[in-house]
């Protein structure tokens, strides 16, 4: 699936200081009965954003009109849990290009570099620093550069490297999947199955 | 340096290396079901190309299938429609499907070791993170998303950077009343939801050598509920014997070829791991969890913790809040509402055999709903032919159809907002088992102590005590 060309993306953030953030509450499994990749982010955080008569709670950070932007910053260990990518491409179709947090869940980090979402690994003590930034002024921007490999508040120039392999990096910053370069090397892959025991 | 299992059946099946990038990961079987599958298929459709390999996949029907009456139409038109639309993409492509009503139906990580598609030495993948419960026969098997589905259909082969290695011993005997279950949530409540996070974890030791295959599946299972991508256990006589003469496995010279492979998959003694830890048998209680997350557990005879004793004080106090349970209240004697004895964790022959060693001779308590869901038809036939199924009605129990069911409550089977289930599941996040569910994941044993009295209880008050 082509996603957006990622490079460089300054935008506010969006903080979500709870750890251990699970993929059941980023997209409940009552909501993964589509068999087309649309809509998601309707349902993203679904339990955490509407009460049960769809009335919207008013104390999530989701309904509060003072934060917004691109960046979704979360508490350590974000989407542990299930492996179900739509809660990637929950994340990105509503509309976020990054999440931040000071450690990813392996399969949710994973599915963010197939879909077009880029996990953003910072400093335990950088993260507290992020999220006091936005609480003491939720217009306050951040600069994700993904050649430079470096995130930045950018009202006082802070900023942290942060670790992403080569090969994922230059995918997303030419928009393309793991599947173009699969498809490339059939015949190394066909020559390896013929020599598979079972 | 020797190589570990893992390194053994990992560089087995690296295709290519890239510079600074992923391994190019060949995958000897792969299977799919009906949610995390049709944006693969359509993938292919769009991108105009076919399944290299549809004899490597097997297809089946769980997430969203009822548990009650499963001859009739589906009546969620949604879930109907992803059932149909797994039919549609298996049949066009040539893969095997096990639909609904199939004799060999049921939860994909109960089907796959049942039919000798599991195999040591193989690597496995599936659109679910509980993948990792074919390791137990020393083979590769973890998670994958979406996109990686539609990677390996199209090209059999995933990219991803070699995990770390992590190895988790267990020696010593365990206690009475102990089960697989009790020793995997331990290990998850001392290492926390994401202490293996980034590794791939072989367990090791007396514990687990003595464990059936079943039991090894369910510790294998849980790998994933500490963080790690997946676990594995060398293969050995248990693990043969439980192989020999499943249909998909090797028959004849193929069998004897294969053992001769298999049997090479073993850790060396000289082998390192980049982490590797010790636990005692002896320290092991039948477990229970209190929290939101499958590290908040303990002994069943603990008192909730204080704030602050390991869980970050926020993340402690929401889910307590969610629980609606306060610091330091005992569990045992909470009244709970529901049971469910089932999914890819807890829902094998053996599992059903502990719940009825319990049930026998007992009446099911007043308040309890139970909901026992065989992982497959051939649990279910086992239990049939194992006489289970006369205990449980004679106890009061009711047995449903094979399904994932409140595993993770995709389907009619939720529990209530505000109602308490022990569940032999494994996860009890915020809604998993239905909105505003209220989840005490434990072993089958725990599961069945709570059905008969209604309360949460130590099974071994209730079993005789014998040679553990
Ligand atoms: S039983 Fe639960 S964990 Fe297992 S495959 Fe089904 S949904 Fe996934």
């Amino acid at each position: 699936m082509a996603y957006d060309k990622f490079n460089i993306l300054t935008s506010t953030a969006v903080p979500l200081p709870i750890e251990n953030v699970d993929t059941d509450q980023i997209i409940p499994a009552r909501f993964l009965k589509a068999t087309e990749r649309k809509g998601f982010g309707d349902n993203l955080f679904r339990d955490w954003r509407y009460n049960p008569d769809n009335t919207p709670k008013s104390q999530f950070v989701l309904n509060n009109p003072i934060y917004g932007g691109k960046i979704l910053v979360g508490g350590k260990n974000f989407g542990s849990g299930s492996s179900r990518e739509h809660a990637a491409w929950a994340v990105y179709d509503y509309g976020f290009r990054c999440v931040v947090s000071s450690f990813f869940a392996d399969i949710f980090r994973n599915n963010c570099l197939n879909v077009g979402v880029l996990p953003v690994q910072i400093g335990p003590e950088f993260l507290e620093k992020v999220f006091r930034a936005i609480e003491a002024n939720p217009k306050t921007e951040f600069k994700v550069d993904l050649a430079e490999q470096t995130f930045t508040i950018l009202s006082t120039g802070e900023f942290e490297t942060f670790g992403i392999n080569e090969y994922k990096k230059e995918n997303m910053m030419n928009g393309f999947d793991d599947i173009d370069y699969l498809l490339n090397i059939k015949e190394d892959i066909k020559t390896f199955a013929e020599r598979r025991p079972f | 340096m020797g190589n570990t299992l893992f390194d053994k059946v990992w560089d087995a099946h690296v295709v290519k290396k890239i510079k600074n990038g992923p391994d190019v990961l060949f995958i000897d079987r792969h299977l799919v079901h009906e949610v995390t599958s049709p944006v693969a298929f359509l993938g292919l459709k769009n991108r105009g190309i076919p399944v290299l390999y549809a004899g490597r996949t097997f297809a089946t029907a769980d997430h969203n299938t009822p548990t009650l009456n499963q001859h009739l139409p589906v009546s969620d038109p949604l879930s109907a429609n992803q059932l149909k639309a797994l039919e549609k993409n298996a049949a066009e492509h040539g893969i095997p499907y096990w639909g609904l009503g199939h004799e060999k139906n049921g939860i994909v990580h109960v089907i796959g070791p049942e039919n000798g598609i599991t195999l040591p030495g193989a690597t496995i993948v599936c659109g679910d993170s509980h993948t990792s419960t074919h390791g137990a026969f020393g083979a590769i098997a973890f998670g994958i998303g979406t996109s990686e589905v539609e990677m390996v259909l199209s090209s059999q082969c995933i990219m991803q950077p070699k995990p770390k290695s992590m190895r988790i011993n267990i020696n010593g005997r365990l206690n009475f009343g102990v089960t697989p279950k009790d020793v995997a949530l331990y290990i998850i409540s001392q290492l926390t939801t994401s202490g293996a996070t980034g590794y791939f974890v072989e367990y090791a030791g007396e514990v687990f050598r003595n464990m059936s295959m079943e039991g090894r599946m369910t510790v294998c299972n849980l790998s994933i509920e500490m963080g790690a991508r997946g676990g594995m256990i060398a293969p050995d006589t248990t693990t043969f014997e439980y192989i020999k003469g499943r249909e998909f496995a090797p028959k004849g010279a193929d069998w004897d070829k294969a053992m001769a492979y298999w049997e090479t998959l073993h850790s060396e003694d000289n082998a390192e791991f980049d982490k590797e830890l010790s636990f005692d048998a002896a320290n092991i209680e039948p477990m229970i969890t209190y929290g939101t997350n499958p590290g908040m557990g303990f002994g069943i005879s603990n008192s909730i913790p204080k704030a602050g004793e390991g869980t970050s004080a926020n993340t402690y106090k929401k889910s307590l809040a969610y629980m609606d349970f306060n610091e330091g209240e005992a569990m045992l004697g909470k009244a709970i509402d529901f049971v469910f004895l089932g999914s890819c964790t807890n829902g094998r022959i053996e599992d059903f055999r502990a719940f009825a060693s319990i049930v026998k001779g007992r009446k099911k308590a007043e308040n309890v709903t139970a909901w026992l869901v065989p992982g497959s038809h051939k649990v279910e036939e086992a239990i049939k032919e194992e006489g289970i199924l006369e205990i449980l009605h004679e106890s009061g129990f009711k047995l449903r159809e094979p399904g994932c069911s409140a595993c993770l409550a995709m389907n009619d089977d939720k529990i209530p907002a505000g109602k308490y289930a022990v569940s032999t599941s494994n996860r009890n996040f915020e809604g998993r088992q239905g909105p505003g569910a209220r989840t005490l994941l434990a072993s089958p044993l725990v599961a069945a102590a709570a059905a008969v009295t209604g309360v949460v209880t130590d099974p071994r008050e209730l079993m005789e005590l014998q040679e553990a």
